[in-house]
């Protein structure tokens, strides 16, 4: 009997995904004796012209890490989609839009600016930008079109399951590999992680106060962090009661806040909103000004609250979902 | 507690064209038939009054008839008519909550007036309307069990009044009253107007069957610390002071006071206005109630310095002094709470011009009251400060009161005040009584009889705003005199009139604590300060918050025999309310799902009502259902979407945001 084949491919990524599934370790001896890897460019030779000669379907499950934003990972998206059975949106850029969907605060233009232009370390006096064309000696060349908005995976193509986290825990991803194997999968859409926020049995829970109320935010680099202790009861801004749960408490082991890469529970629909609007009820003080003075101490809310899932939140759902019909798909 | 509905959903939609207040802006048609395309809607139905008989039948007809089991009427406000329709639902079988309304007169009709406009609008929030009963589920109205005693906070005569109604109609009340006598501002005046009857001579004897009352428990020189609970089951903390005095061994003889080591007053005296000295061992006023003394912590040598001779303590034979005295708290439960916190007088320092606090012969209102009373400092003789009778008096009105600057309001009872001086310094003193007005407000009962009656007494009345009181004379005749300046609006010229004595009739304003107090009683105010009552015409004495209401000046300024009247309505509502036995509690509660729970206690220090708890052997938080009030607070707050609340649910208010959003 052959054995299922399977597909790992990243887009706007950073290649962490990659990483945790090489943080499988030994295991992963038992996952290469258990399916065909059929494509995964970092690790071995597979084109994209393989994958196009496979039957529609002929992969059993196919896991996409990065965020889209080009119109070429839009197209291997919906390639992908096409061949593979089970499409699972793997890490935190995929299922929500990630670190890279943090692009979305700006547009297109002002951020080829920066980057072709702006940043003290370019030199470019021709002030020379990608296009989708160019003619060189040899011909005409394509590049992939940078896409106006910055997407998750489900707001590409349909995704059948979620592998939250930057990056994933590789607990999430030998369950889900087992769940594969077994066929014994939740309903479809489901997130395959636990569907309650992280203070749940987390180590520090007995130190948190019931009446928490905070005076002030502070800042992990700034200050000494008493390792027992809640952090949140602390002041430092611990994303721990809005984020889902399932990294075995990585960071708060590490002595560091959670800032949220597992994302939401299923409950939430907008996960930034809902760590908001916990964190500001519990600024103690009932006076305007104060509270204002308070979360203006909060840098950069923006990438605090939607480090990692701003293309996913109410903000740009609507939007993400139509811009960027067209463009150039190679 | 979430059950759903396997049927399929049949909405029926009942638009109403309330006479022409909605037809006359929206098209109902129009919007009947935008309702009959919706899905899930199995019947759509205008009706010129769908509060009517007819308007009812015609809904329950249709739930019978077309299986509906949602109903949708687009019409009025919720507050008006909700429960007239969701009896109409019941009664027909349905389940009541399964109604949803959509407002399409105040939010539309009332407020739009493009018929284009309106009519979309109402399609909207028809729309939204649809959608959301869909996800509606069963509830049910709990009873719970009212306490019968009652709370009246503060012991002025509207406070007295409703205290004494409960008590004889056989309640348990507890009258508590931060003074150290009950009495309040009434028991300061002379005589009231029109009559003329003597304040004291009617108000006493209120006073002493409080004090005798057997279902009246009062508790004086004490305050509200904490209020917790809701209608029918308030929970209240109350402080005692200490008055260093055993209130249950003093009868009030007062050998004490003479025995006190001062041999005369040292304090200013806050009965007098301070137009005289108390010793720091006091009884307030002659019948002060309870007719016991007390000691003031900050003039008392013993308490202040720890040495003393302490000649109170020898003097007393009833051993009732005791230094050793301790704040003390109680805690009552309540079904009703009646507020009746009266009011302070404006400081008219804060209007220089008039020199109040400059001139010595500037008094206000309520020390001229304390000048005429015979138990007041003088013995009933108006004097100046140098002890000489004045031959010219001017009584000044609206001192702070339809002021911009001050207050925009009339404070409604300084005319006839003003009025009832007038009379009353000119028949003790023969002075010749000017009184300066803007407008003269004589509008109940005898009292524009009464403003005759001054009239023909000769006290000569000038319209007019005062510009200044001053003392710069520039006529031989105005020496050592007040001057009034003013325009004589009447005449056309600017006067000047020298008098011995003015008199400001100060507004009446919120007391000082007055924000505080409505916060602890999670109450209104309105823009003025003073306590808003539920509605200004058909429910004067109720408040937002089920089971308080209002009596007296608290709510606005008055005088004694509307805050009478006042008192009678607010002991009626309560009693109302404490003898029904039972309230039910709108099913709109909160509530925690514990599988989704994490138990982060975001929520548990938000709860205003302090109904969450957190459940250790399971890490999860908890809502009692009974101390809920359904704020959402705890639902909007909940980081991982495990607080829930009945008839908000995030699908329901996703669903109507959507549906509103539909045609956008």
């Amino acid at each position: 009997m052959s054995k299922p084949k399977v597909g790992f491919y990243w887009c706007a990524s950073c290649g962490g995904c990659e990483e945790s599934v090489v943080d499988l370790a030994e295991a992963i001896l038992d996952v290469a004796a258990a399916v065909d890897f059929v494509f995964f460019p970092v690790a071995m030779d597979f084109k994209r012209s393989d994958v196009e000669a496979m039957a529609d379907g002929a992969m059993a499950a196919c896991m996409i890490n990065g965020a889209i934003r080009s119109s070429e990972q839009r197209a291997m998206a919906k390639l992908l989609r096409r061949k593979a059975q089970i499409l699972i949106a793997y890490g935190a850029c995929s299922h929500q839009g990630g670190i890279p969907g943090l692009a979305n605060l700006f547009d297109r233009q002002s951020i080829l600016q920066t980057v072709y232009r702006d940043t003290p370390s370019t030199v470019n006096p021709g002030d020379i930008r990608p296009e989708a064309s160019t003619r060189i000696p040899h011909g005409e060349v394509e590049l992939p079109v940078l896409d106006e908005q910055v997407k998750s995976l489900d707001q590409v193509v349909p995704v059948d399951y979620y592998i939250p986290g930057c990056a994933p825990p590789v607990q999430l991803l030998k369950d889900a590999l087992a769940a594969i194997l077994t066929g014994r999968l939740p309903p479809k859409g489901s997130v395959l992680a636990p569907d309650k926020a992280l203070c749940e049995q987390c180590p520090r829970a007995p130190s948190k106060p019931d009446n928490l109320l905070i005076d002030q935010f502070k800042r992990p680099h700034l200050e000494r962090i008493d390792p027992e202790k809640c952090l949140l009861a602390q002041g430092f801004l611990c994303l721990g009661p809005a984020t889902r749960g399932g990294c075995g408490w990585a960071c708060i082991n590490a002595n560091m806040p959670c800032t949220g890469c597992l994302g939401p529970v299923s409950r939430t629909r907008d996960y930034g909103g809902a760590a908001m609007s916990a964190l500001a009820s519990l600024v103690n003080s009932n006076d305007e000004a104060q509270i204002a003075a308070m979360l203006e101490t909060i840098v950069d809310p923006a990438g605090t609250f939607y480090r990692y899932g701003l293309p996913a939140s109410l903000l740009f759902a609507r939007a993400g979902a139509n811009a960027d019909k067209g463009g150039h798909e190679p | 507690m979430i059950m759903p509905i396997h049927d399929p959903v049949r909405i029926g939609v009942y638009v109403c064209h309330c006479g022409m207040n909605i037809a006359s802006r929206v098209d109902v048609e129009d919007v009947r038939a935008f309702a009959q395309s919706l899905p899930g809607v199995a019947a759509a139905r205008t009706y010129k009054f769908m509060c009517s008989d007819p308007g009812q039948e015609m809904i329950q007809k249709d739930i019978k008839e077309h299986g509906l089991n949602r109903v949708v009427v687009a019409s009025c406000s919720p507050l008006l008519h909700e429960h007239t329709f969701r009896r109409a639902c019941a009664a027909a079988g349905m389940n009541p909550f399964y109604l949803q309304m959509a407002n399409i007169r105040e939010q539309v009709s009332w407020v739009t007036p493009d018929r284009a406009q309106a009519t979309r609008k109402a399609r909207a929030l028809i729309h939204a309307a649809v959608r959301r009963v869909a996800d509606h589920y069963p509830l049910a109205k709990e009873r719970v069990n009212v306490h019968p005693a009652i709370l009246v906070v503060g012991g002025g005569i509207a406070g007295i009044q409703a205290a004494l109604l409960l008590a004889n109609a056989g309640k348990k009340v507890y009258l508590v009253e931060r003074e150290p006598s009950i009495g309040g501002h009434m028991a300061q005046l002379d005589k009231t107007f029109p009559t003329l009857d003597c304040s004291a001579c009617i108000l006493t004897p209120k006073m002493s069957q409080i004090r005798t009352h057997p279902n009246i428990t009062l508790w004086t020189y004490a305050e509200i610390e904490e209020v917790a609970g809701f209608a029918g089951n308030f929970k209240v903390k109350v402080r005692r002071k200490p008055r260093y005095v055993k209130e249950e061994l003093c009868v009030g003889c007062s050998e004490c006071v003479s025995a006190c080591v001062f041999k005369e007053g040292r304090v200013s005296d806050e009965f007098n206005q301070g137009l005289s000295k108390r010793k720091p061992i006091y009884m307030p006023f002659p019948q002060a109630t309870p007719n016991v003394v007390v000691i003031d912590p900050r003039s008392c040598l013993k308490i202040m310095r720890g040495k003393c001779a302490m000649k109170c303590v020898e003097a007393c034979l009833r051993a009732a002094i005791d230094f050793e005295q301790r704040e003390e708290h109680a805690e009552i439960e309540v079904g009703a709470i009646i507020l009746a916190t009266g009011y302070r007088t404006f400081d008219a320092r804060k209007i220089p011009e008039y020199g109040y606090g400059r001139f010595p012969n500037v008094y206000t209102m309520l020390e001229v009251e304390r000048l005429v009373n015979a138990a007041g400092p003088t013995g009933g003789d108006i004097t100046l400060r140098d002890g000489a009778r004045p031959q010219t008096v001017g009584i000044i009105h609206c001192v702070g009161s339809r002021d911009r600057r001050h207050h925009p309001y009339c404070s409604n009872v300084c005319c006839m005040a003003s009025l009832k001086m007038a009379h009353l310094v000119k028949e003790r003193t023969g002075a010749e009584v000017f009184n300066f007005y803007i407008d003269m407000r004589a509008t109940f009962k005898g009292y524009e009889e009464f403003y005759d009656q001054v009239l023909r007494e000769g006290v000569q009345f000038i319209r007019g705003r005062v510009a200044e009181v001053t003392d710069w004379a520039i006529r031989s005749a105005e020496k050592g005199k007040l001057v009034i300046r003013v325009e004589d609006t009447l005449v056309g010229v600017v006067r000047r009139i020298p008098v011995d004595m003015v008199v400001l009739a100060t507004a009446m304003e919120p007391q000082e604590d007055a924000a505080a107090v409505q916060r602890k009683f999670n109450i209104s105010c309105s823009q003025d300060g003073f306590f808003l009552e539920r509605h200004p015409k058909l429910g004067p004495v109720s408040t937002f918050s089920d089971g308080i209401f209002l009596a007296g000046v608290c709510q606005g300024p008055k005088d004694i025999p509307a805050s009478v009247a006042q008192a009678g309505a607010a002991a009626a509502e309560a009693l109302c309310l404490v003898d029904k036995g039972f309230v039910e509690i709108e099913p709109n509660t909160a509530f925690i799902d514990e599988a989704a729970c994490s138990g982060c206690r975001t929520c548990i220090p938000l709860c205003p009502f302090q109904a969450i708890t957190r459940d250790a052997v399971k890490g999860v938080a908890v809502i009692n259902q009974a101390l809920c009030k359904g704020c959402g607070t705890c639902v909007a707050a909940c980081p991982s979407g495990a607080a829930g609340q009945n008839m908000f649910t995030d699908a329901q208010i996703y669903d109507e945001i959507e549906g509103v959003l539909a045609d956008v």
